[in-house]
């Protein structure tokens, strides 16, 4: 074990309104306790994710990116977690280059009634990356006095 | 189905039953004007389907399709939904029906509840869940499942501490809303409908009495509900797969088929239960993926019945997969002192073989739950010998008492596909009868003008909500309103006990207006759940609903970090803040509303095609029947009788007679359709017709274009006039050219062109047909010898009854294998058919003066019109609807439906139910003068688009397409919101309205500002 026990990453899940997201209300209705690590955006569908939310995250300082759709065949929209599928198996190789370490991003399918599956997958997931320490890698440096707004909440430089 | 409409009628409907069927034609009425009472015995809607782990063929979740129809129905304006209720009694008739309910007293006020489950955590008293079919306990205070509508708990009084004893009252006492009432009681209502339709389901076959295999008495003996509980993810285990005796994963597990079907001595169920198959399949393959290692699974069947779309290949998968399939009927099932299962059987040679299992399945028929039939009974409404509710081919949602309607497997076993198109049927049917009163009963919402935000300074509105203590007991709900005020952009926040409580949802309006918010954020539960309900009252405040966020500080925070309660309130602060910085990005945005042309065009003229051009019709919508044939009638002008022992040639005549008298329909024959423009409400379709083209402009469209007769190369057919395929067959015997009382000697042959690699699909009908021929020639002459051979007969649901009068009648069966098939030759002026006898184990030959294949049912694989549609066909060349399971008419495109052959071969009364179906599902657009489009649809920024394609080339509705400067276009009305296209788009240029990039930055730019 490395001597990353006390570490506590800090998440971010981006999951589909349809399945996963309902599988994690349905753990929360089923009173499944779980690791506090995640913060949770919501998208329509996996297939929503552009790759540069994942990098955008990496950016802030997420020392994990976790992606979670429905099983293939069960899309609300007939493909588009497949879609995500390419595109994460692209994404994952490219920020395997450029120094993330594969632990970093997760993908996974959960589907709305599998309470216990996500349960699982959230200690999984925050184990993996509590493992691999803090991530530093493309932590943007921006000096608070470039902007001067930015402390306050600024999201003028998100796009 | 035609009857005309009744001049005055009451526009509303009662529905009977909660299972799928009952939802679906509740939300069919519901949404083509009508007032809904959908009235359900237990505490909460859902069925046997809510019980189910996965469904075939697809394997998709069956809670996961469940659930948003659930939602729907339970939130809808013009449905009400009554649980724990029953129909005492029908009076009047058609058009003007009163029903008397008895609605017991669930000891909770509905609209206090908040489904906490406190009650039932506190509840001292256990019994067993029969959700769970009694593997595990819930106690008196209990809610149905986790998922139920409604989402309110009750208490089961027969239980009740309370109730029985006369103290305790823990529920009431804990009860953080104060909802628990003992003083309610039942009460007797009585309600004005129109119409009533029956979707009351069945009841799964009771195996206790079947003694040799020891239900009762083996813990480890489990039905096949019982084992859907084993496998589903919110099941006693948790989808960990275990035997109930001791909780130890089995390495052995056999399904035994035909438990309380295909069985006159355990029961007095002669039919066959139809799914069974299909569901023991399924079954073996999900548990084997449960189990990773090497399980063993064998399936112990009579005949395998997968006929329906896409089971066949469903079957040669599984077994390619491992799992076995054993034709032999097991005697008796024992224990051995090691607790396993020792099954003994006989195999195809005859055989005894004794094999040990782990646990054992018995694939439990479906019978009349004896309650619904005393009903039925009350009700006037007969039933057929098998019990089920008596229904005839020609008008399968129709019963003996007019006014009242049947679906689902109410009528007869039947699986969810089936059962969800013969409730639409039934809701068409219903509809048709009340036609004049509809929309007088519905309930509509007055929204008020919207105050215009666009370009105002946002003002963010935070409403934290308690809970109760479901979320104040652990998140510290006081320091998340104070981290709140101090976000950019909050102008006002306030903690509410229950901010979904009608009280406060009146003062949240009242706040909007007074502070001047413009932007809503409430952090509580799911949106899933909670969504529209506060985005209805964003809109009686005047302001769009698209301007509000929700932060799941519940679901996602209290509820699964209980024991780390400053951790969770760090977690909420960093929640509201990603919900602030979003709700401050976005816009308004508008609902398009698109009109609606009421008028529908059916093409295929067929028996599918007629009955849905008659149905719009009589619900008062213009039609246009386009035929390519220079005759209505399609493939039934060549059939006999139906399964029933209806005569089709006298129906299909009135059928033709009414189509060509009907005032609103156009038919319009020898013409086909050239182009199609348009989507939804507004279509644009040419036909070509008499050498020229005629332009036609509808709302809707059924496709219901049938499909045709495999012509075999096989068996010397085309070489003597004594081979005829079934359709020949039977249009000699319709003309007179055949003679029943001349023919001595018929062999048939099953599967010609079915279930072969070219075409792995069985044709469904030809089973049914070829018994039912057979027993008309031994009608003609008792003498003759008839032969069939057959690889498995597939005589489902009722139609075993045939198979089984046929046997009686001396028809003689001989299954063969495909490997070995049939021969037949010409020896002079004579024909012979050899076939292998398994049983006797040598070669038959068998003299015919008539040889009859059942030759497949091919489709016409119209590439065209599926292109000009925009729908999908399948490998096999069927039309490939928008769900296997829950939209089995509908396609992705919407306003386009289809009926009968073009979908998947089926008999007489599920084509005409198919018709109704998409008749029901076409009025839900037709009958409204414009639909609204959610306005959260993608928008292309043609500044930024280089026209590369990839978008449209990725939407999976065509939504997307280029315009005459060659840059994509979005079709708003096509559009569904997921985001495909923009992540997709390497210029940048789409964009998802209400999840924009912006949005979806700024949530991850304030993600981890904390």
């Amino acid at each position: 074990m490395s001597d990353n026990n006390g570490f506590q990453p800090r998440i971010a899940a981006f999951f589909c309104n349809w399945c996963t997201y309902g599988g994690a209300d349905l753990a929360g209705v089923s009173r499944l306790q779980y690791p506090p690590n995640i913060r949770v955006i919501r998208i329509p569908c996996t297939g929503r994710l552009s790759p540069k939310f994942i990098l955008q995250a990496f950016r802030q300082g997420a020392d994990g990116v976790w992606v979670s759709g429905c099983h293939p065949g069960d899309c609300h929209y007939i493909a588009g977690n497949l879609y995500a599928r390419r595109r994460f198996a692209v994404m994952k190789k490219l920020l395997d280059y450029i120094g993330i370490e594969s632990g970093r991003l997760h993908f996974s399918w959960i589907s709305s009634a599998e309470a216990e599956k996500f349960q699982r997958t959230v200690i999984n997931v925050t184990e993996a990356v509590r493992e691999l320490g803090p991530a530093s890698h493309l932590i943007k440096d921006i000096k608070q006095s470039a902007c001067p707004s930015l402390a306050a909440g600024c999201v003028c430089r998100a796009s | 189905m035609t009857a005309s409409n009744l001049q005055s009628s009451t526009g509303a409907v009662m529905v009977v039953g909660g299972g799928i069927a009952a939802i679906q034609a509740s939300l069919d009425l519901a949404d083509s004007g009508y007032y809904v009472y959908l009235v359900e015995k237990s505490a909460a809607i859902g069925g046997v389907m809510s019980q189910l782990d996965k469904t075939f063929p697809t394997n998709d979740c069956s809670m996961c399709i469940l659930s948003p129809k659930l939602v729907e129905a339970g939130r809808h304006a013009n449905i009400e939904l009554i649980t724990l209720a029953e129909v005492q009694e029908l009076k009047g008739q058609v058009g003007d029906f009163t029903v008397k309910l008895r609605e017991k007293a669930r000891y909770v006020d509905l609209s206090k509840c908040i489904a906490c489950g406190v009650c039932a955590e506190k509840c001292p008293k256990k019994v067993d869940d029969e959700f769970n079919r009694g593997l595990n306990k819930r106690k008196a205070a209990y809610v149905k499942y986790p998922q139920a509508v409604p989402l309110k708990y009750a208490i089961d009084k027969d239980n009740c501490i309370f109730f029985q004893k006369g103290k305790c009252r823990a529920c009431e006492k804990f009860c953080p809303a104060g909802a628990i009432d003992f003083e309610q009681k039942d009460r007797e209502r009585q309600i004005k409908v129109g119409a009533v339709i029956l979707a009351a389901g069945f009841k799964p076959y009771d195996p206790v009495n079947y003694a040799q295999y020891a239900y009762a008495k083996l813990p480890n003996v489990v039905t096949a509900l019982e084992f859907e509980r084993i496998l589903s993810a919110s099941g006693p285990w948790m989808g960990h797969l275990v035997r109930p005796g001791d909780e130890k994963e089995p390495k052995k597990v056999a399904w035994l088929q035909c438990v309380g079907s295909r069985d006159i001595n355990h029961c007095d169920h002669p039919y066959c239960s139809s799914v069974c198959c299909m569901y023991a399949i399924k079954e073996a393959v999900i548990a084997k993926e449960h189990s990773h290692g090497d399980l063993d699974t064998a399936i112990f069947f009579m005949d395998m019945r997968t006929f329906g779309k896409d089971f066949e290949r469903t079957y040669v998968n599984a077994a390619k997969s491992g799992v076995r399939f054993v034709r032999s009927r097991v005697h008796s099932i024992t224990e051995t002192p090691e607790t396993d299962l020792r099954i003994e059987y006989a195999d195809d040679a005859g055989m005894l073989i004794a094999e040990n299992f782990d646990l054992v399945v018995l694939s439990q028929g479906l019978e009349m739950n004896p309650e619904t039939a005393e009903m039925c009974q009350r009700l006037g409404v007969d039933l057929a010998p098998s019990q089920f509710v008596a229904t005839g081919s020609f008008d399968p949602v129709a019963t003996s008492r007019e006014g009242v309607f049947v679906c689902g497997a109410l009528a007869g076993p039947k699986d969810i596909p089936i059962s969800v198109v013969e409730a639409s049927a039934a809701a068409c049917a219903a509809s048709a009868k009340l036609a004049s009163s509809r929309g007088s009963l519905v309930q509509t919402r007055e929204i008020p003008a919207q105050r215009p935000v666009l370009g105002d300074t946002p003002r963010v509105g935070v409403f934290v909500c308690s809970c109760g203590i479901n979320i104040a007991g652990v998140v510290d709900v006081k320091a998340v309103m104070e981290y709140a005020a101090t976000l950019p952009n909050v102008a006002y926040v306030e903690n509410n006990l229950f901010t979904c409580s009608q009280d406060t949802q009146d003062k949240m309006a009242k706040v909007i207006a007074e502070k001047g918010l413009n932007r809503i954020v409430v952090a509580a539960c799911s949106p899933r759940t909670h969504e529209p309900l506060f985005q209805e009252t964003l809109q009686a405040a005047g302001l769009n609903k698209y301007l509000f966020d929700m932060a799941n500080i519940r679901n996602q925070d209290s509820w699964v970090h209980a024991e780390e309660p400053e951790k969770a309130t760090e977690k909420a602060k960093d929640q509201v803040r990603m919900a602030v910085a979003k709700a401050s990005l976005l816009e308004p945005l508008n609902e398009v509303q698109l009109s609606v042309n009421p008028t529908a065009m059916v093409i295929g003229g067929g028996l599918a095609g007629m009955n849905a051009a008659l149905n719009l019709a009589s619900q008062g919508f213009a039609t246009h029947l386009v035929e390519r044939d220079n005759a209505l009638g399609g493939n039934a002008r060549l059939l006999r009788i139906t399964a029933k022992g209806e005569e089709v040639q006298p129906y299909l005549a009135e059928l033709a007679e009414k189509v060509k008298t009907d005032p609103l329909i156009t038919t319009h024959l020898g013409a086909t359709v050239e182009t199609v423009e348009g989507f939804v409400g507004n279509f644009k379709t040419a036909l070509a017709k008499d050498g020229g083209q005629e332009m036609i402009e509808h709302g809707a469209v059924v496709i219901a274009t049938g499909a045709g007769e495999y012509k075999p190369d096989e068996y010397l057919y085309g070489q003597d006039p004594r081979i005829m395929t079934h359709l020949e067959l039977d249009s000699a015997l319709l003309s007179g050219e055949l003679d029943p009382a001349k023919v001595d000697n018929a062999v048939f042959i099953q599967c010609v062109g079915s279930r072969e690699p070219e075409r792995p699909y069985c044709s469904k009908v030809c089973c049914t047909h070829t018994v039912e021929t057979a027993l008309h020639l031994k009608k003609h002459n008792p003498e003759s010898r008839v032969i069939v051979l057959y690889r498995d007969m597939r005589t489902f649901g009722e139609r075993e009854i045939l198979y089984k009068e046929a046997r009686a009648a001396g028809v003689l069966f001989v299954r063969y294998d495909v490997e070995r098939k049939a021969r037949v030759a010409k020896e002079g002026d004579d024909l012979f058919v050899y076939v292998w006898d398994h049983v006797l184990g040598r070669e038959l030959k068998l003299p015919a003066d008539l040889v009859g294949l059942a030759s497949a049912i091919v489709s016409h694989r119209d590439q065209a019109l599926a292109q000009m549609f925009k729908i999908p066909q399948d490998d096999d060349g069927w039309f490939l609807e928008a769900h296997v399971k829950l939209r089995p008419v509908d396609f992705a495109t919407d306003g386009v439906f289809m009926a009968g052959l073009a979908h998947y071969p089926k008999p007489i009364e599920e084509a005409v139910a198919q018709a109704q179906a998409a008749v029901s599902r076409a009025v839900t657009v037709l009958s409204k003068p414009e639909i609204t489009l959610p306005g959260t649809v993608a928008v292309i920024d043609q500044n930024k688009c280089v026209g590369c394609g990839v978008c449209w080339a990725v939407c999976a509705y065509s939504a997307i397409s280029q315009d005459d400067k060659g840059l994509a276009v979005v079709n708003e009305a096509l559009c569904k919101g997921c985001g495909t296209c923009v992540a997709s788009c390497r210029s940048g240029a789409p964009n998802l309205r209400g999840f924009s990039n912006q949005d979806v930055m700024a949530q991850i730019t304030t993600m981890l500002q904390g």
